[in-house]
């Protein structure tokens, strides 16, 4: 499959890991996981979010120190305290977001903290001239060459810029997490030509994807993590439904709330005919009364912008939307709440908590930001703080006092605090993300219930979740995106492979 | 145990704590300080005195502690001030009966000031540090263009009434001073909508965490302008009593806009926003004015002052950056 073979394909591993373990409070992110590579050999690293692949790698990479286990590079026991040990020792990663500095030169950035001297001064040609020759791996001029600054290449060529980085570094082991994640079908080709580059000088590359296809057409050998464990091994590319068995096949727990009966599902509230901005394409859309719709996906499918989309943060451009039977057009989140829409965000310290005011406060701002500004602070009626401690009462929100600053409570706590705020609003139409994302497992089925309590009260609730079995769990229905669009629907019932394949486009896995 | 458990432990021994903030000890130890030098202080001609030396930089701080809440600073508030007192003797021209429209007038340019102030921060985003740095700039060019350098004339008595009378002959305080009084309206009516409104706790939403409001639905921009236009009105109002107190100068509002964030601080607000009390601030005010007639009994003249000054603003904010790296997590 490579252009080139590797010399010795069972020659020995020039990384290997020994049962490595590592825990968080309260989660064993990795349990006593092996995992080896070889020189010239591209090994796929794959897994479910929250498997323990960016663990894996962090530990690697100095990062994270393990709690057990060895690291051997070269046959030798390394241990990285720092980041800068492990790229010293050879090992380079790629991370998704780049670690390059905008606004200085390709040359910069290849030599940054290692810059030649002359004579006491920059040696500025020798820079240059390496810069080059790194570049020169790629073959063809990319549009890059050494005096470019950063900012002003694509995504694709600062990607460049990081491999060139690497092995100016001379790296022996190059780690690419989701490279493709932001490139178009040429530039993910032109990036797998690198790779096969790199495989022909004798690097290793740990390459993470979520996409079957790149492992089909990239790896030589292929490691599954599930649950912080290696769930299987192959030193060839197996059948993708195989990798894609080895990913899921958990059980579902039972803590999932009762599916809605046919009868509870009404009319839709929510119409997208033909939404589109610059992440998201024709999508086609209905959300109904009374239905848990869930949304799946890999990172970047598009299901976070299609959520931020109906919610008037970074609307549709394209297409109409219908609410109600009447087209609407929300241009700010406020727009959206007005009308009856609201979103409880995925990343809950940036977009969702007011940290330092009180659990109350954090309850009451969005009635408040709709009640006369003069008013009260306590409300009246319906939206007073006095309902609200009612309501969190009723939701269980374990806290010392409601008036004790919201940073001091849990994640689950919190995130019901998050929710409680628009149900004083009475909304059509709640679009959840990754609503369980850092909840304990009590709450989880907490705010699973609640979901379907909301349903059974005639709103039509969207959720977004990179758990899996969380989305084929609580849904009635289920919508695979990818690259931007819905590509499938399915039924409450359907299995994570049928899934899986779609959200990754290898398709003739489905079982 | 789980961390829930521990939350709960660790707010538990938090709320064991007094809650008085401390700035109400140190105002006390100083004025228990300027009583030993100055034992006339206890008598109604020398606390209210005091008071109404304290007043324009109470009410200035009283507007600032809102831009600072809703995460900004407004360094506008001293050329305000002088363009408040140029501006007004330059429009009464010794004519008393002006008083009343020049001074609505005045109100009328806080407001423009203040609007100007929270557009460019809300529209344009500019950096509120940056964005009123260029409207003190622009307003004391305007101040010194507008009196030709110099300024001519003198406030008439009526316009000067706010700053300067006092009420006589009271049973038991003797006197009380109308700027006290002005004071007390402006303090109440600040701390009412700071800590008692929708409005305020919306102020408090939006220099938490601006991101988050906005997907709450809070009306970010309303909030923030309006935020500026009551820190310009309250510079306005500081103007009136300053021209009072110490008649037409082209610096009289020199320095206020650092003696203000200054009072904040002392306060303890959060400098990033999200955090603040009106009266803790007005205790700041307090206090520093306190430190500043203790330097006068001293004998130190006005350039260590301004050092003190200084001093005392990146000790009050290293001090309040410490406890807040210690806080409990």
């Amino acid at each position: 499959m490579s252009a080139v073979p590797p010399e010795n394909p069972q020659g020995p591993p020039v990384l290997e890991m020994h049962d490595v373990s590592k825990s968080f409070p309260g989660v064993k992110a990795l349990d006593r996981v092996s995992f080896h590579c070889r020189r010239g050999e591209v090994r796929a690293l794959v897994g479910e979010n929250g498997a323990g692949k960016s663990t894996l790698i962090k530990i690697l990479s100095g990062v994270y120190q393990a709690d057990e286990g060895t690291i051997l590079l070269g046959a030798k026991e390394v241990h990285f305290a720092h980041p800068v040990e492990s790229l010293a020792a050879g090992i380079s990663v790629i991370y998704q977001e780049f670690s390059l500095l905008p606004d200085r030169t390709v040359a910069d950035n290849i030599f940054l903290g290692r810059e030649p001297v002359r004579r006491g001064m920059l040696d500025r040609a020798r820079m240059w001239r390496e810069t080059q020759e790194s570049l020169s791996l790629f073959g063809a001029d990319h549009g890059i060459d050494p005096g470019s600054v950063i900012s002003e290449l694509g995504v694709a060529q600062q990607q460049m810029v990081e491999i060139a980085k690497a092995v100016s570094l001379e790296a022996r082991v190059v780690v690419m997490d989701e490279p493709t994640a932001a490139l178009d079908e040429n530039e993910c080709e032109v990036l797998f030509g690198i790779i096969e580059r790199l495989k022909a000088r004798g690097t290793a590359v740990i390459y993470i994807t979520h996409r079957m296809r790149e492992v089909d057409r990239l790896a030589d050998a292929v490691t599954v993590l599930k649950d912080g464990r290696v769930a299987a091994e192959f030193d060839h590319v197996p059948e993708a439904s195989l990798i894609i068995n080895a990913m899921v096949g958990r059980e579902l727990r039972d803590f999932y709330p009762p599916a809605a009966g046919a009868e509870e599902i009404g009319e839709a509230i929510l119409t997208v005919r033909g939404g589109g901005n610059d992440k998201l394409f024709s999508i086609d859309l209905e959300l109904k009364a009374g239905e848990i719709a869930g949304f799946a996906g890999i990172q970047g499918a598009g299901r976070t912008a299609l959520g931020r989309a109906l919610f008037g943060i970074e609307p549709f451009t394209r297409g109409a939307m219908i609410l109600e039977g009447k087209e609407v057009r929300f241009q700010s989140p406020r727009d959206a709440i007005r009308a009856g829409l609201t979103l409880v965000p995925g990343d809950r310290k940036a977009e969702g908590l007011l940290l330092m005011q009180s659990v109350t406060d954090n309850g009451m701002v969005s009635a408040r930001a709709f009640a006369r500004l003069l008013a009260g602070h306590g409300g009246s009626g319906r939206l007073s703080a006095q309902r609200m401690e009612e309501l969190f009462g009723q939701m269980e929100v374990r806290a010392a006092d409601y008036r004790q600053e919201i940073q001091f409570l849990s994640g689950g706590n919190q995130q019901k605090v998050v929710v409680a705020r628009w149900l004083s609003l009475a909304p059509k139409v709640l679009i959840f993300i990754e609503p369980t994302r850092g909840v304990d497992v009590n709450a989880k089925a907490g705010i699973y219930n609640l979901m379907r309590e909301l349903a059974r009260g005639g709103a039509a609730i969207m959720m977004i979740s990179s758990d899996l079995p969380e989305v084929l769990g609580v849904s009635d229905r289920i919508l695979v995106m990818r690259e931007g669009r819905i590509v499938a629907e399915h039924r409450r019932g359907v299995g994570e492979a049928t899934v899986m394949a779609d959200a990754t486009g290898h398709t003739e896995a489905a079982a | 145990m789980s961390s829930e458990t521990q939350d709960l432990n660790a707010v538990r021994a938090r709320r064991r704590l007094p809650r008085i903030n401390p700035i109400w000890f140190v105002l006390a130890a100083l004025i228990v300080a300027i009583i030993v030098y100055n034992p006339n202080f206890v008598q109604p001609v020398g606390y209210m005195n005091f008071l109404k030396r304290a007043a324009p930089l109470a009410i200035l701080a009283a507007g600032q502690i809102y831009v600072i809440v809703s995460g900004g600073f407004d360094l506008s508030v001293g050329s305000t001030i002088t363009l408040t007192v140029i501006g007004s003797s330059m429009l009464l021209n010794n004519n008393p009966d002006a008083t009343w429209w020049v001074i609505l007038l005045m109100y009328a340019m806080g407001l423009a000031i203040g609007l100007t102030n929270g557009l460019v921060v809300s529209i344009l985003k500019v950096p509120s540090l940056i964005a009123t740095l260029g409207m003190m700039i622009t307003l004391s060019g305007l101040a010194l263009m507008w009196s030709g350098g110099a300024p001519r004339g003198y406030l008439p008595e009526s316009f000067r009434y706010f700053g300067r009378a006092n009420i006589t002959d009271l049973p038991l305080i003797n006197i009380l001073p109308i700027s006290l009084i002005v004071l007390a309206v402006v303090v109440c009516l600040l701390w009412w909508l700071m800590h008692r409104t929708n409005y305020g706790r919306l102020v408090h939403a939006v220099g938490d965490n601006p991101r988050a409001a906005v997907l709450a639905g809070v009306p970010l921009m309303r909030v923030r302008v309006s935020a500026f236009v009551i820190s310009s009105l309250t510079a306005v109002t500081a103007g009136i009593l300053l021209g009072g107190f110490a008649g037409v100068s082209t610096d009289v509002g020199r320095g206020f806009e650092l003696q203000a964030i200054t009072a904040a601080v002392l306060g303890g607000a959060q400098l990033l926003g999200g955090r603040g009390s009106v009266s803790a601030t007005i205790a700041g005010a307090l206090t520093l004015t306190a430190i500043f007639t203790l330097l006068n009994f001293v004998g130190l003249p006005q350039p260590v002052r301004e050092v003190v000054q200084g001093l005392i603003l990146i000790s009050a904010v290293a001090y309040a950056m410490y406890r807040r790296r210690h806080a409990v997590h």
